[in-house]
């Protein structure tokens, strides 16, 4: 919370020193020392944290990468395999940085159902939420534009597909596909400019990071009831309460993320990126990354035409649709109540929607056929209906459960009320989930 | 609620895997519209699992099976002579070795290309001057580079096999693959299949009925001087493990490393708990 003026003394010559001319040491003391976090917070609090270690990771394991990597359609695959073999500790980092990109996403859509599930998204945390929203936006494309640089089938024919969309915006559509690949096809070009953007677009990352982490400090965070902080014994110093719990929180992602990294390097990714691109010979089944699937499930649904929208425009609307469905969550929520714990239909809905966004995700990577098709129709739907329909009328209609006074008495009701306390049982929820 | 919501989970899967199942049998016997017809199976390998290791022994019988059937056709572009140490072999075994390859070089001082004898920093030269000529010696489709295959070759585990192999570590898909095609031959397609000409019909092959390659290996036809059995099932174990090791050289480097990794985030994870909990004692939260 900003509590409008800081605890900090500087206690050294030097701190003094510092604190008179530039007040970094103030600020970090303010913002990650005494800065006063809910004293409810669950582990679901961690994925900050953790994104921002995993996006450190990225950008150290990017670096060192970049100076082997050649972005050259003739040399890309090669160089990359020169990285696996005799780059030292080589394979280490080309496989951190491929899972890491994975584990990123996870942890992005860990965060993004923790704010859908404990409405942080609103106010005064819309602003939060919708730098979050870009963060994630940039993230999508620095992970479709990873994907292409070590020039396998999977690399040349995603991008040939993705960038295809832009083909069906209406006037300007072949002119943004023919920019971004800089020609009518993936080709060279194409791939020295999605190395420098995928160069680039972490700095931005980190850019947003900071505005998301200042917005975040100035409106304080939300919590798993939902109630403001109202007094001090609502919170507790960031240092050592939340550090030491934050700290667990990422050595337990670590420890699957390193699972994956050195068991199964290769679970997450697509044989045929290690088959040389090949612009003549197409993959049977062409599938993008896996954080991508529930769009691409959502793109591939609409085979049909609606009006003057061709089935191909309509799929590349709901697709972005279904993107910028996120960035109006905060309107699109009428409910008073922001944490679902204390809103029994709005939690039946949230883990519906957490169903479908899975279904969604393994429909995208199965052929678009049959009962699939159906399949991801209906998903879809729902997707949107849940966006559309269920945020603004459940808010109206639904009835919440009681809410505590304060953060500090629904703390005190779970703590007091063992097996046989009626009103204990009642304020347990909000430690769940 | 919980009940509630286990329960329409259960509603969804089962519904989306009956449907998976209708949508997968609607092929015949002789025209099946999903690859490969027959599932890989599933072998014993030395270096899958967390502590799993290559067998040195049947490395160099792959190496020799690759060396006297494999490279008539396929290149192996990426693996360098001198990486052969992995497989047990001496620095004078290298250089014999490589010395046995010819390598086109060049150009020299004077402007000329010039053949010379292979060094253990060469590569395993292709046996085709280029992929053009690869696939016109081949019935116009170049046989793959055999560097990756074992990552490159991998069937689609399914559902809930996917999630399983999580679990049991499952990275054997490529191994799997090769052995089964391998050994997936002689087998005489179902009645009414059409098999293209100059292919060959292999149940266990991922794009379809048949393939351009010819059975390949034939009982008896390398020699090895272990006392390993010569038969086709081995040989293409062997090749199938040497393909592993030729793919992924510093496999056993990244799961040494990996046990040491995790070991050390339990202790720490361990030690920071009872931290956390230790801070945490006097705030109910």
């Amino acid at each position: 919370m900003s509590e409008g003026h800081s605890t900090y003394t500087p206690k050294t010559g030097i701190e003094r020193w510092f604190d008179a001319r530039m007040p970094l040491p103030r600020l970090i003391y303010d913002s990650f020392v005494a800065y006063p976090v809910p004293r409810n917070l669950n582990y679901m609090w961690t994925f900050g944290g953790i994104l921002s270690i995993m996006l450190v990771s990225q950008i150290l394991t990017g670096i060192v990468l970049a100076m082997h990597y050649t972005s050259d359609t003739n040399l890309a695959f090669d160089s990359v395999e020169k990285i696996m073999r005799d780059v030292n500790s080589g394979w280490l980092l080309r496989y951190l940085h491929a899972n890491g990109a994975s584990f990123f996403f996870i942890a992005v859509y860990i965060h993004i159902f923790r704010g859908l599930f404990y409405g942080s998204y609103k106010a005064p945390r819309e602003l939060l939420w919708i730098l979050g929203c870009i963060i994630y936006l940039l993230m999508m494309a620095t992970g479709f534009m990873g994907y292409v640089l070590p020039w396998g089938q999977m690399s040349f024919w995603g991008a040939t597909v993705i960038t295809g969309f832009f083909s069906a915006i209406p006037l300007v559509g072949n002119w943004i596909q023919q920019l971004l690949l800089g020609g009518f096809a993936v080709d060279d070009p194409t791939l020295n400019r999605f190395f420098a953007l995928h160069y680039l677009l972490p700095f931005m990352i980190a850019g947003v990071v900071v505005l998301h982490i200042w917005a975040l400090h100035v409106v304080g965070q939300s919590n798993p009831t939902g109630i403001e902080v109202k007094s001090k014994t609502d919170t507790v110093a960031f240092t050592p309460y939340a550090t030491i719990k934050d700290a667990f929180g990422m050595i337990v992602f670590l420890f699957v993320f390193a699972y994956f990294v050195f068991y199964l390097p290769n679970y997450l990714g697509h044989a045929d990126n290690y088959i040389v691109a090949n612009p003549l010979k197409t993959p049977a089944h062409i599938v993008p990354e896996w954080y991508f699937l529930p769009f691409y499930a959502i793109l591939r649904a609409i085979t049909f035409n609606i009006g003057p929208i061709n089935s191909k425009l309509g799929g590349v609307l709901c697709m972005f649709g279904a993107i910028a469905m996120l960035f109006l969550v905060p309107w699109l929520d009428t409910s008073k109540v922001r944490s679902a714990v204390y809103r029994p239909w709005y939690k039946l809905f949230f883990w519906l929607f957490v169903a479908d966004a899975i279904l969604l995700g393994w429909l995208g990577s199965q052929p678009a056929e049959g009962a699939y098709v159906f399949m991801a129709q209906m998903a879809t739907l729902f997707y949107f209906a849940f966006f559309l329909i269920v945020m603004p009328v459940l808010g109206l209609i639904e009835t919440p459960r009681r809410l505590p006074n304060s953060i500090t008495e629904a703390v005190l009701e779970k703590n007091k009320g063992g097996s046989g306390h009626p009103a204990g049982a009642t304020a347990a929820p909000q430690t769940k989930g | 609620m919980k009940k509630i919501l286990t329960s329409l989970a259960l509603i969804g899967l089962v519904a989306t895997g009956t449907a998976a199942i209708a949508a997968e049998e609607a092929h015949n016997a002789a025209a099946p519209t999903h690859f490969p017809i027959n599932e890989p199976k599933e072998m014993s390998w030395s270096f899958t699992g967390p502590f799993g290791t290559y067998d040195k022994g049947q490395l160099q019988r792959g190496l020799k099976v690759y060396k006297e059937v494999c490279s008539a056709c396929h290149s192996m572009n990426l693996v360098a002579f001198r990486t052969l140490s992995d497989l047990g072999y001496s620095e004078a075994q290298i250089k014999s070795l490589a010395a046995s390859y010819t390598i086109h070089d060049g150009p020299n001082d004077a402007g000329d290309m010039f053949d010379r004898p292979g060094k253990p920093s060469d590569h395993f030269p292709a046996p085709f001057a280029n992929e053009q000529a690869a696939a016109a010696a081949n019935g116009g489709a170049a046989p793959p580079d055999m560097s990756l295959l074992a990552k490159a070759r991998g069937v689609e585990r399914g559902f809930p096999q996917f999630v399983i192999d999580i679990f049991t570590q499952y990275d054997a898909g490529g191994p799997d693959y090769i052995h089964s095609l391998l050994t997936g031959y002689d087998q005489t397609p179902p009645a009414g299949m059409v098999i293209p000409e100059g292919t060959h019909y292999n149940p266990y092959f991922m794009s379809g009925v048949s393939l351009k390659m010819p059975k390949p290996l034939s009982d008896g036809q390398v020699t090895y001087d272990d006392g390993s059995p010569q038969t086709v099932d081995q040989y293409a174990r062997d090749v199938a493990s040497f393909l592993a090791w030729a793919a992924e050289p510093h496999m056993e480097d990244r799961k040494k490393t990996g046990f040491r990794v995790l070991f050390f985030l339990l202790v720490f994870g361990a030690l920071v708990y009872m931290t956390k909990r230790r801070v945490w004692a006097d705030v109910a939260h």
